[in-house]
This record gives C-alpha cells, structure tokens and sequence, in this order.
C-alpha cells in the first residue's frame, strides 16, 4: 500500500491538475523555443544572450524551471509508486521507494537553483 | 493488508503480456518523460554555456559540431517531440477528445506516425 503523504499536492486529484496545468505551459514554451531556434539558425552570440535576457524570457524560463519541477516530481511520483512496490521489492519497498524519491527531489531541487540562479544572476 | 495483495492473481510474464499499440505508446512516453529528466543537466549545461559569454558560446557551437554531440542532442529532441506529441494525445483525451477503443487507437498510432516524421525532419535540420 502506498501512502500520498509524499505527493506534491497531497492528493491524486491536485497531482493531475499539477501535471496538466504544467504540461501546457512546458509545450506552449518548447514549440515556441523550437519555433524561434529554427528561424534563428547560425544565431549569434549577442542576439541569442538579449533575446534570453529580455524580461519576457526571463519570466518565461522561471515559470518553464518551476513547471519543470512540479511536472517531473508528479511525473516520476507516479513512476516510482508504479514499480517500486512490495511486488517486485517486499518489506523493503518503503525504504527504495522513499529512497528514490529523495534522490529525485534532491536532483529536481538542484536543476531549479541552477536554473534560476542562471537566469537571474546575470552570468 | 498484505495478505490480501498477496493473493491477487499477477501476471508479469512478459511473454505472454500482449503489447497493443496504445500500451507501447503509452510506455514510450513513460520513458521520453524519465530520459527527459536525466537530460536535463546537458540541457541546462548548453544554456549556462550559450549565456555566460562570448567564448563560451564559441565553444559550445564548436562542440554542437561534432557529430557526437549532435547525436545527443537529436536524441534529447526526438525523446522531447515524443513526449511532447504524445502528452497534447493525452491533453486532448483529458478534455473528451478520441475516448473510444477505437479513438485509442487511432491516437496512439498518431502519435506514433507523427513523432517519427518530426523526429526524422528534426534531425535533418540538426545536420
Ligand atoms: C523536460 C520536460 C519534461 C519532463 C522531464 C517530463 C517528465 C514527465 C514524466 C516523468 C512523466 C510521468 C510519466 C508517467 O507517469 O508515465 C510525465 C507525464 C506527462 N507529461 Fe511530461 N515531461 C516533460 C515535458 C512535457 C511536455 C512539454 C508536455 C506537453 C504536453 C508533457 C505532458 C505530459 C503529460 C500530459 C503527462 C501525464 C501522463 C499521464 O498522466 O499518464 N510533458 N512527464
């Protein structure tokens, strides 16, 4: 049996109105980046660095980073509730799953500091 | 508790598990969505790189023209167009859109024939 009390929004319900409020938001961002990618082949330097830097894409990148976040914790929530269960690892089940999901918060935690620090810092 | 669960019939021969094409689209996107977690510090590696400077981005676009590195970000992309085309399938079965069996179908072969078209001409752009 596995328990919600390590899911994002507590409850099935929150968790997948999270993914697909995200969802949207990330594939709304990535066929615009991939649109403006491809128009922009052999981009130089100073336009790529003041189109990222633009207001617009600064705010844009901050909410893709915290979606990203949210979305891949739902997302391999569900993964590691899916198989790491008492079925494939007995009475030590609890332990690899909330074991897992400690690395993978950690990772997601790391990806999002890096990602605003990137977008903010000003480096 | 686990009593119970214990005596639930479960069948996880592989062999005798059939695969219809909505179940391998589905597991597909399943993977596109972990392989796109663990791509995501190239990913963010390219932007840190392609921002910090001028000879950072000089370096980068050096490195984007090995064919190593291009391999990988073909790979990263296609996994990327998958999950993407396959999660507007899911977002549109979401709102009532394709629900039937054969909808189901239909959607996931789609996807299928879909992705494989993007991810071909994203590749011969990438090249
Ligand atoms: C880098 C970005 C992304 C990452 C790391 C990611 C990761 C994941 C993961 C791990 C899952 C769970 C898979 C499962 O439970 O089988 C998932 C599900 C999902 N993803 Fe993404 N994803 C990303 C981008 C996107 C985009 C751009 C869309 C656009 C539509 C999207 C739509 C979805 C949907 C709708 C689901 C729910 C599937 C379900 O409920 O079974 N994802 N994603």
């Amino acid at each position: 049996m596995v328990t919600s009390v390590t899911s994002l929004g507590r409850n099935g319900l929150y968790d997948w109105l999270i993914q697909r409020v995200t969802a949207l938001i990330l594939g709304v961002y990535f066929i615009f980046t991939m649109g403006w990618l491809m128009t922009h082949s052999g981009v130089d330097y100073l336009t790529w660095k003041a189109f990222m830097g633009s207001l617009c894409m600064q705010i844009a990148n901050t909410l893709v980073f915290f979606s990203v976040s949210a979305h891949a914790w739902v997302g391999l929530w569900t993964v590691t509730t899916d198989y790491i269960t008492t079925l494939q690892f007995g009475s030590k089940a609890t332990f690899a799953r909330l074991t897992a999901q400690l690395v993978i918060a950690l990772l997601t935690l790391v990806y999002l500091l890096w990602g605003l620090v990137m977008i903010w810092g000003g480096a | 508790m686990a009593i119970v669960n214990d005596k639930r019939p479960v069948n996880l021969d592989l062999t005798t598990i059939k695969f219809p094409v909505p179940a391998i689209a589905s597991i597909i996107h399943r993977i596109t969505g972990v392989g796109l977690f663990v791509a995501l510090p190239i990913l963010l590696w390219m932007l840190d790189r392609s921002l910090a400077s001028p000879e950072t981005f000089a370096d980068l676009k050096d490195l984007l023209a090995t064919p190593l590195a291009r391999f990988v970000v073909w790979g990263i992309v296609a996994m990327l167009i998958y999950h993407l085309v396959a999660g507007i399938k899911h977002l549109l079965m979401d709102i009532g859109i394709g629900e039937t069996l054969e909808g189901g179908r239909r959607g996931a072969f789609l996807v299928l024939a879909v992705s494989a078209v993007l991810i071909l001409l994203a590749g011969g752009w990438i090249w």
